[in-house]
């Protein structure tokens, strides 16, 4: 530790950080725009200056920029001094010199940084009198805003979008006064990550279109802390809400999962809470596609007399929560419960969970990721499986950078510096997929082959580590293998999108002959939803098992989960036809629903409290953020269950084995600050509760109380110092935007203040002996492909394809095929292809990086039902297709 | 049709033979931009949206990297040019040397304002920071020749030299 006095008092400070971070970790005011805590320092905006002085003697002092001052034992500086003050009074007066001072139409008032920024630094009066400089402004896609007039030049749109994210279409240009942040020309943002500009820009440059449609300022809105459903990554997010609707998701810091930044997905996808598909009545089937609307007591009493039937099966879903599962099978009983995912995935997921149970020290935080000197990607796709995890992986790519800089003496948070020395010298990154990823760019080497020869290829990886490859060994193989054994932290990341459980196998060789090569590898492992690995901790029945008893004439529950998207729809169809009598628990509409004999309407992840566990096995609360529209829906653990609270059902789930140590996840219903108060779900300036609901009556209706969590429905309550779990937005005095996030840290870019949220459950090997042997594919016969399920990062998620704007962005259904095929099967790239029993036709897309004898096709878009890996297929030219307007063609 | 402000959708063979050659004197491809925008530019008076963006494919970059260095640079021009480009200089020694009175007298001469291109399209009007030849000030330059002192006196006999 390094001792720095600041204005007259002495602050323990880390060695070798930069001033300004130093600063903010003790919580001083220090204005900044263009230094991020994941972003570093590059000096361009010149607000956070300080004075620094060179002695005890020294009264004067010189001006530096604090987030290029490297701390010094001893140093002595002051925010405070006049000429302190004053140049950053200067500076922010002539960054403000075009801005539009729009802020009463503007995304970001109340909120902003540069408003803060300004308010703090005391420029209050505008004197400058010429004329403002204009642009025009940009088509940038269904997630963000432009408008330039706003921008103050600090770089942090770029330095964020192409520097950390990978993008190449959003750029500087121009030069002086009239720098231009935007693309080539229009077009949508093709980076998966853009949405994060929402918050990186300091002010209303980029801004949330979905959010301005139905805007409601920062005060305003009522938000809990929730977590992502979007993946199995399960991103802290603030979930935010006005008049009944879910308005928008902005970050909540996870020092250990998303850090900063969310994917696309997530941020935009998360209000399909919001849908039209939503139910919002009990209903009993009266005839076909015909639904009666019942009450709460006579849905009850079908639910009751289903129970009681003496046979019936209950089919989980990992996109419900552990609560609503659990309740679940201890009414059905843990022989009838089926965990809802399909049986290769099933399969997969106890080979994950083997791994990780025998090598629990292996397993890897996300943010972890991003410190790995060799990193495999191995599998799939973790920018379609878990994109914030592919986000990680990108930041480990450059991890030599790092090491480049300490050799040559520059700080390695001195951004532009590291850049500009490193050039293009990127950590080695591998990566085995069956299609080209969207981290190829800073691959190394990159091997792309069906799942099935993955799995060959991983074998032979993991023999060569076994017994390594001599140096002068050349080739994919004997290059992962040679850097991974001279790794100091060597990293692997698979995944369940294969759909191919010999995948799985192959990377846990890899990690395994890690592991006795004496080496410490960190491994992570994704799947596709967000309580994959909550849910298969449950034992009971295989899916097909649970179908096979419906066929056989069984009643069933089944909890929020479209069978048609996990199984061959014709075997959901069989099932569904020859079961006794079939209840779904949904929030929407679904195939199965339509099929459902009674239907009972539950919550979603914003309108109760649940706890789901990520891909760490990181168990996390999502809590409640407003109360449900429509008196008949509630959380299904209340259907199923007499359950009181939410924390009861929790205890009792916490009693099974697979869930040790369960009860500490969050502070429980009775929790309270440190002056006895709830935490308020509002703003301490949330306005309109007397006026808000004027139109039905002038009464000012009660505000309910919360029996579950620790929040109030209201503004009462304290909004500082509670445990890190239970941040429901984030704001402090002088600090409106997310950028008062330091406020709630211990130190910038560290834990939270209050602890991290959710607690890392252990592994128990799983009770299946899956058998994960390469399945015995055979070539297919000319005219015929293997077929293979290839999920997109938009389209595939079943729950974020409810939202408009997710739609806007999905590719077309896609069948990528190798040309050689394609040729003797008649196909061109923009053909139509189908097969027998596929729901809609496919854009073919020819790679010559399809292994020959497969073809991959996209999951879920524009069908909403599975795709599983099948032999065989004859693939049929639709001579009626017309292809989709080329939106690469748009630039 | 004007061959400046035709669009062009590929690079001619000597276009990438010349950004090719410059290339192989460069660590990567990337690193070959500002010649090869000069090249392009050489050859086509300017660099449309189209010629950019084969220039961008040709160096392996995306349309926008390479825009935000086109942009970047003032002679680089990324809209129609005239045929003959007249910069006219208003650093600070023209300045105190009667730069404005040069900049006026070429303004009422042409009919145009700076950054406007004649109706014949023949010239176009640009300030410039400095030409490099402050011994010589006011000065201005057509296309590559500096024109300064005397000439200056008749500027119809300036103009007249280029077509």
């Amino acid at each position: 530790m390094t001792t720095i006095n600041i204005d007259g008092s002495d602050y323990e400070v880390a060695a070798g950080e930069n001033l300004l971070k130093a600063a903010l970790s003790h919580h001083q005011d220090l204005p900044y725009f263009c230094w991020h805590p994941s972003l570093g320092s590059v000096g361009a905006c010149r607000q956070c200056a300080v004075v620094q002085y060179q002695n005890p003697e020294d009264t004067r002092g010189r001006l530096v920029m604090a987030c290029m001052t490297p701390v010094v034992d001893g140093m002595r500086v002051s925010v405070k001094a006049p000429n302190a003050v004053g140049f950053r009074a200067g500076v922010i007066e002539w960054l403000m010199e075009n801005h539009p001072h729009d802020c009463p139409v503007c995304e970001e008032g109340g909120e902003c940084h540069l408003q803060d920024m300004t308010v703090m630094t005391g420029h209050t009066s505008r004197r400058y009198r010429g004329q403002k400089r204009t642009f025009e402004n940009q088509y940038l896609g269904p997630f963000l805003n432009h408008e330039m007039n706003r921008c103050i030049t600090c770089y942090r749109c770029v330095r964020y979008y192409r520097d950390y994210a990978g993008g190449t279409d959003l750029q500087a240009l121009g030069s002086r006064d009239r720098m231009y942040f935007g693309r080539f020309e229009d077009g949508v943002l093709d980076n998966i990550f853009a949405g994060n500009l929402v918050e990186v820009c300091p002010t209303g440059v980029f801004t949330d279109k979905p959010f301005s449609r139905t805007y409601t300022r920062k005060w305003d809105l009522q938000s809990a802390p929730s977590v992502c459903q979007g993946c199995s990554a399960g991103c802290n997010i603030f979930a935010s809400e006005r008049y009944g609707k879910l308005k928008r998701v902005h970050n909540r810091y996870h020092k250990d999962i998303n850090g900063y930044f969310l994917c696309d997905r997530g941020r935009f996808g998360s209000s399909f809470v919001n849908s039209d598909l939503r139910l919002r009545q009990a209903g009993v089937r009266i005839e076909a596609d015909l639904f009666q609307q019942v009450s709460i007591e006579a849905a009850t009493q079908h639910l009751r007399d289903l129970a009681d039937s003496g046979d019936v099966v209950g089919i989980g879903s990992p996109r419900a929560s552990l609560e609503d599962n659990f309740a679940l099978m201890s009414l059905v009983g843990e022989a009838n419960f089926s965990c809802g995912m399909n049986d290769v995935e099933a399969a997969m997921m106890d080979q994950i969970f083997d791994l990780y149970a025998k090598t629990p020290d292996a397993v890897a935080t996300i943010t972890a990721l991003e410190r790995a000197d060799v990193t495999l990607v191995f599998g799939d796709d973790p920018m379609n499986a878990a994109p914030r995890v592919a986000l990680a992986i990108r930041q480990a790519a450059r991890n030599v950078h790092f090491d480049m800089a300490v050799q040559a003496g520059v700080p390695t948070w001195q951004d532009a510096g590291v850049r500009g020395h490193a050039q293009h010298a990127l950590s080695p990154l591998y990566i085995a997929t069956p299609l080209p990823t969207g981290l190829d760019d800073v691959a190394r080497q990159t091997s792309h082959a069906a799942p099935a020869d993955l799995a060959v290829l991983g074998l032979q990886i993991a023999d060569q580590i076994a017994s390594p490859p001599s140096d002068d060994a050349e080739g994919f193989v004997a290059n992962i293998a040679r850097d991974l054994l001279a790794a100091q932290h060597p990293t692997c990341v698979c995944g369940t999108a294969s759909a191919e459980p010999a995948v799985m196998q192959a990377f846990a060789a890899i990690i395994t002959a890690l592991i006795k090569a004496g080496r410490k590898p960190q491994m992570l492992c994704t799947s596709a939803e967000v309580n994959s690995f909550g849910v298969r901790r449950f034992a009971g029945l295989s899916l097909q098992g649970a179908l096979d008893r419906m066929q056989q004439g069984s009643n069933a529950m089944v909890l929020q989960n479209d069978l048609y998207r996990r199984e061959i729809p014709a075997m959901v169809s069989a099932a569904l036809a020859g079961a006794g009598r079939v209840l779904v628990l949904d929030s929407f509409e679904t195939a199965t629903a339509n099929a459902a004999d009674i239907v009972l309407p539950v919550t979603t992840y914003a309108e109760h409290t649940g706890t789901v566990v990520n891909c760490e096995g990181r168990a996390q609360r999502a809590y409640q953020v407003f109360e449900a529209e429509g008196q008949d829906i509630q959380p299904a653990w209340r259907w199923l269950s007499d359950f009181e609270h939410i924390d009861d059902v929790l205890h009792a789930c916490a009693a099974l084995p697979a869930f040790e140590g369960l009860e500490a996840v969050s502070p429980e219903a009775g929790y309270r600050t440190a002056t006895n108060s709830r935490v308020p779900r509002a703003t301490h300036r949330f306005s309109g509760r007397t006026a808000a609901t004027a139109h039905v009556s002038v009464h000012e209706p009660k505000t309910s109380v919360d029996t579950d969590t620790p929040f109030s429905f209201s503004m009462e309550g304290e909004n500082t110092g509670q445990a890190g779990a239970l941040i429901p937005y984030v704001w402090s005095p002088g600090w409106n935007s997310n950028q008062s996030l330091f406020k709630f840290q211990q130190e910038v870019g560290g834990s939270l203040t209050g602890g991290e949220p959710g607690v890392r459950l252990g592994f128990a090997p799983s009770k299946s002996s899956a058998d994960g042997s390469a399945s015995s594919r055979t070539k297919p016969a000319t005219g015929e492909v293997n077929l293979i399920p290839h999920p997109q990062t938009f389209g595939s998620d079943e729950l974020s394809s409810l939202v408009g704007a997710i739609v806007e962005r999905c590719a077309p259904p896609t069948l990528w095929l190798n040309p050689d095929d394609a040729r003797a099967l008649g196909l061109s790239s923009r053909d139509g292809a189908t097969w027998p029993d596929a729901k809609t036709t496919y854009l073919v897309q020819l790679s010559d990086q399809v292994t020959p004898g497969n073809a991959l096709a996209s999951v879920g878009v524009g069908t909403g039902q599975s795709v599983l890996p099948r032999d065989a297929v004859t693939l049929i030219k639709d001579s009626a297709f017309t292809p989709p307007p080329d939106l690469i063609a748009r630039g | 049709m004007n061959t400046h402000t035709e669009l062009i959708h590929t690079l001619s063979p000597e276009e990438t033979a010349a950004i090719e050659a410059q290339i192989a004197h460069l660590p990567d491809r990337q690193s070959a931009a500002i010649e090869a925008l000069q090249i392009v530019q050489q050859a086509r008076g300017w660099v449309s949206d189209e010629s950019l963006k084969a220039t961008a494919r040709l160096l392996d970059m995306s349309p926008a990297a390479l825009d935000s260095i086109a942009t970047f640079y003032n002679l680089i021009f990324r809209q129609p040019v005239g045929r003959h480009v007249v910069m006219v200089c208003d650093s600070v020694s023209c300045y105190v040397m009667g730069g404005e009175a040069l900049a006026g007298a070429v303004k009422t001469h042409l009919g145009i304002d700076m950054g406007e291109t004649t109706a014949d399209d023949r010239f176009t009007l640009l300030p410039i920071v400095c030409l490099g030849a402050c011994d010589r000030a006011p000065l201005m330059m057509i296309d590559d020749q500096l024109v300064s002192g005397p000439e200056l006196a008749d500027l119809t006999n300036v103009f007249e030299r280029f077509a």
